[in-house]
């Protein structure tokens, strides 16, 4: 078994022009160290059985190298969500939009004239499997992009091989920002869009004690750092920061201390199952929307029915979409999903975010008029799209897109109804660099 | 004070959680020696049968408590169609079983999700048990009062069925010594299946008070699977005794420690505690003497 592969794992951006000052230079450097080890691995695993030449320009060229085929009438597209596993609940949903945007863009023609192939994968809820499945989507389906991931933690798995491979993947999922890649384009909010909005919507409403609870993995605790920062620079007491493992069952304790802080309000990061048992604690002891509303940024339609819509109607969360949005487009999305997935189907955020990432996929390459990865970079900037949530910009320095924050309510019908908007939509800042509060947060 | 008594109950209100959800564990893992990683999917398949009869019944009062004896009926045919089909054949390979039990919880995940889709399901608790009643002037939510109610019951149950009936005589007869309770003309097959019968058929109680308060969605049972197989083994392998003092035990611990510290810090200090507990009491709390070879 010889291992001619892992060693050239190369710094990439001798290839492109480079930006200066951005923070995609900032991330280069940052980022080496892991994705070296991963690539080193996955190569190797990779080495060790399918690809078996030992020819030295093949190991040389590996990197940058594009085996993505557009002579024929057809391009291939992978989509790669979880379809098994933990989190098979939230990422189908973000697949079958997927699926719709792709049916939409080929019933319209195509991108550039060609049919859009779907290769579709499963990560399995697993980061190991994303990164394995993003390499084969890459490397043996030859795919001009990949659309899906959804925890941050699929992410950061699927990064170093984007970037070693330099391909592109859109991501669909609000996240804790300060990350960015030139090798992926961020759809969903990053925290600027999303949770500053919601603290500055409770600061409105004169909420000045905030108890802070999450899950206790990366995004809730960044998002929390960001918080408690931002509270420090605007007069808000943090009363309480809870973190509760991911698949805890019992929130007897944590919603005690939540009860005895004196909070006026309850910023709520939990994860998945957590918050129906969080909710159903929360209204048992006897606390209500009215006076201790708890703002949840995870939480969108299609959970609302699982955590029980008594446990949880009139409390708040912050996100950029909702199915009751109102606008043209909008109802046009609606409708074509109940139409294809069926009547009881509910569009949230993330299925939202992934259907316009195909639109703003096909925006760049016929703007770049070319499916090559460094000219969709290039074409990135000021590529809009009238999504369902409203006009969508890519920023082509940071690669998330300017959004319009949404606080919603939930009503007694389990949709989510529009409480405030932001004006018009923010622009993304994903390292938070304008706000002198956040400095040395990143 | 409050939050004293408040915290007090906490720990009591999981510690009959975790009874309710290793009861079953302690009959089939406890007497038997079968590890059965299955049996979280017993309690899943509780709270699916919770959902389904509510779907049917409206009143949500008398869903659940028909759905309370369907469940133990539900759980009871699954873990009966498991031990027949697998679990009899590898009584001598427990590691066998182990990994048989493990792939048979993915399966049985697997077709929750496609019957009932991935999203987690509702199950309205009755209007008799919403709100909280105040005792010692703290508001205790009157779900936890109905499970730690619901566990003792069971509890109860079990005892009077292992002290008092001919199925319990011979249950402890084979736990104490297979061989001999065989030559005294105990059929130990028809036992074992009985056995696990009712071990599962509690899980599916469980399953189903459970949805009272947390989420029902395909992968429920894991939540619970590794705390259970906790309680039995701090408990002892033999005796109900071991597991209610021991789901109690940890209960009230992991309040205590998640109160003064985080719940993930309290996690790992319990952790802390089972193994050093273990160290100095490798057989648990209670165990059986048994003059089997064995």
């Amino acid at each position: 078994m010889s291992f001619a592969f892992p060693a050239p794992v190369r710094i990439r951006p001798t290839a492109r022009p480079q930006r200066k000052a951005s923070p995609l230079t900032r991330f280069s450097t940052r980022a080496l160290a892991l994705p070296a080890a991963a690539l080193a691995v996955a190569l190797g695993v990779a080495g060790c059985g399918a690809r078996t030449s030992d020819d030295p320009a093949d190991a040389g060229t590996a990197a940058s190298a594009s085996c993505v085929d557009t002579s024929g009438d057809t391009v291939k597209i992978g989509f790669l969500n979880s379809l098994s596993g933990t989190m098979a609940i939230s990422e189908q949903t973000v697949r079958d939009s997927l699926d719709l945007a792709a049916e939409e863009i080929n019933a319209d023609g195509g991108v550039l004239g060609k049919q859009l192939e779907i290769v579709a994968e499963d990560g399995a809820s697993e980061p190991s499997v994303f990164a394995e499945k993003a390499e084969k989507l890459i490397s043996s389906d030859c795919v001009a992009a990949v659309f899906g991931g959804w925890t941050s933690s699929s992410r950061k798995a699927m990064l170093p091989v984007f970037e070693a491979k330099d391909s592109l993947l859109f991501y669909p999922v609000q996240y804790e920002g300060l990350e960015a890649s030139p090798n992926i384009f961020y759809t969903g909010a990053t925290t600027n869009q999303q949770i500053l909005p919601g603290m500055e919507y409770l600061k409105e409403q004169g909420k000045s004690k905030i108890f802070l609870v999450g899950s206790d993995y990366v995004f809730p605790r960044t998002a929390n750092k960001e918080i408690v920062a931002w509270a420090g620079a605007n007069d808000v007491e943090i009363v309480g920061e809870e973190y509760a493992p991911l698949g805890h069952t019992d929130f007897a304790t944590i919603v005690n201390k939540l009860k005895g802080s004196g909070a006026d309000a309850v910023f709520n990061t939990l994860n998945g199952d957590s918050n129906v048992a969080f909710f159903k604690e929360y209204k048992n002891v006897g606390l209500a929307a009215e006076t201790l509303p708890v703002v949840s940024v995870s939480i969108a339609e299609e959970e609302v029915g699982g955590i029980g819509i008594d446990n949880i109607v009139g409390q708040l969360t912050a996100w950029n979409y909702y199915q009751t949005v109102e606008s043209p487009e909008n109802e046009t999305f609606v409708a074509a999903f109940k139409a294809k997935f069926g009547e009881d189907r509910v569009t949230s955020d993330p299925m939202e975010a992934a259907y316009t990432s195909l639109y703003l996929w096909k925006g760049m390459v016929e703007k770049a008029e070319s499916f090559e990865v460094a000219a969709i970079q290039e074409a990135a900037d000021g590529v809009t799209f009238e999504a369902p949530e409203g006009t969508v910009t890519v920023n082509g320095d940071n690669h998330h897109i300017a959004k319009t924050a949404l606080i919603g309510k939930i009503g007694p019908d389990g949709l989510i109804y529009t409480e405030w908007s932001s004006d018009g939509p923010i622009e993304p800042d994903p390292f938070l660099e304008g706000y002198d509060w956040a400095e040395g947060l990143s | 004070m409050d939050a004293l008594v408040s915290q007090l109950f906490a720990g009591l209100s999981l510690g009959s959680v975790l009874l309710l959800a290793a009861l079953g564990l302690a009959l089939t893992f406890g007497q038997m020696g079968v590890i059965n990683m299955a049996h979280g999917e017993f309690m899943m398949a509780g709270a699916y049968t919770a959902f389904v009869v509510q779907g049917v019944i409206a009143d949500a009062g008398v869903s659940l408590l028909v759905s309370l004896v369907i469940g133990f009926l539900v759980g009871g045919l699954l873990g009966l169609l498991l031990e027949v089909t697998l679990i009899s054949r590898m009584y001598k390979r427990p590691l066998d079983t182990l990994l048989v039990t493990f792939g048979v919880a993915l399966v049985l995940q697997q077709l929750a999700r496609d019957v009932f889709g991935a999203p987690n399901v509702d199950v309205r608790a009755p209007a008799w048990l919403s709100g909280a009643v105040d005792i010692l002037g703290v508001g205790i939510p009157k779900t936890r009062l109905f499970i730690l109610a619901l566990a003792l019951l069971c509890v109860l149950a079990l005892s009077l069925l292992l002290k008092l009936t001919p199925l319990g005589r011979r249950i402890r007869a084979t736990v104490q010594n297979r061989d001999l309770a065989e030559t005294s003309g105990i059929s130990t097959r028809a036992t074992d299946r009985l056995t696990f019968f009712v071990g599962s058929g509690v899980a599916g109680v469980a399953g189903v008070a459970l949805t009272l308060l947390g989420s029902i969605g395909p992968t429920l049972g894991t939540n619970y699977i590794v705390d259970a197989f906790l309680v039995v083994v701090v408990g002892g392998i033999g005796q109900l005794k071991g597991a209610v003092i021991a789901a109690f035990a940890l209960g009230l611990l992991q309040a205590g420690f998640e109160y003064s510290t985080t719940a993930s810090i309290a996690k790992v200090l319990l952790f802390v505690v089972i193994v050093a507990f273990l160290q100095v009491r490798p057989q648990g709390l209670v165990s059986v003497r048994t003059r089997s070879l064995a």
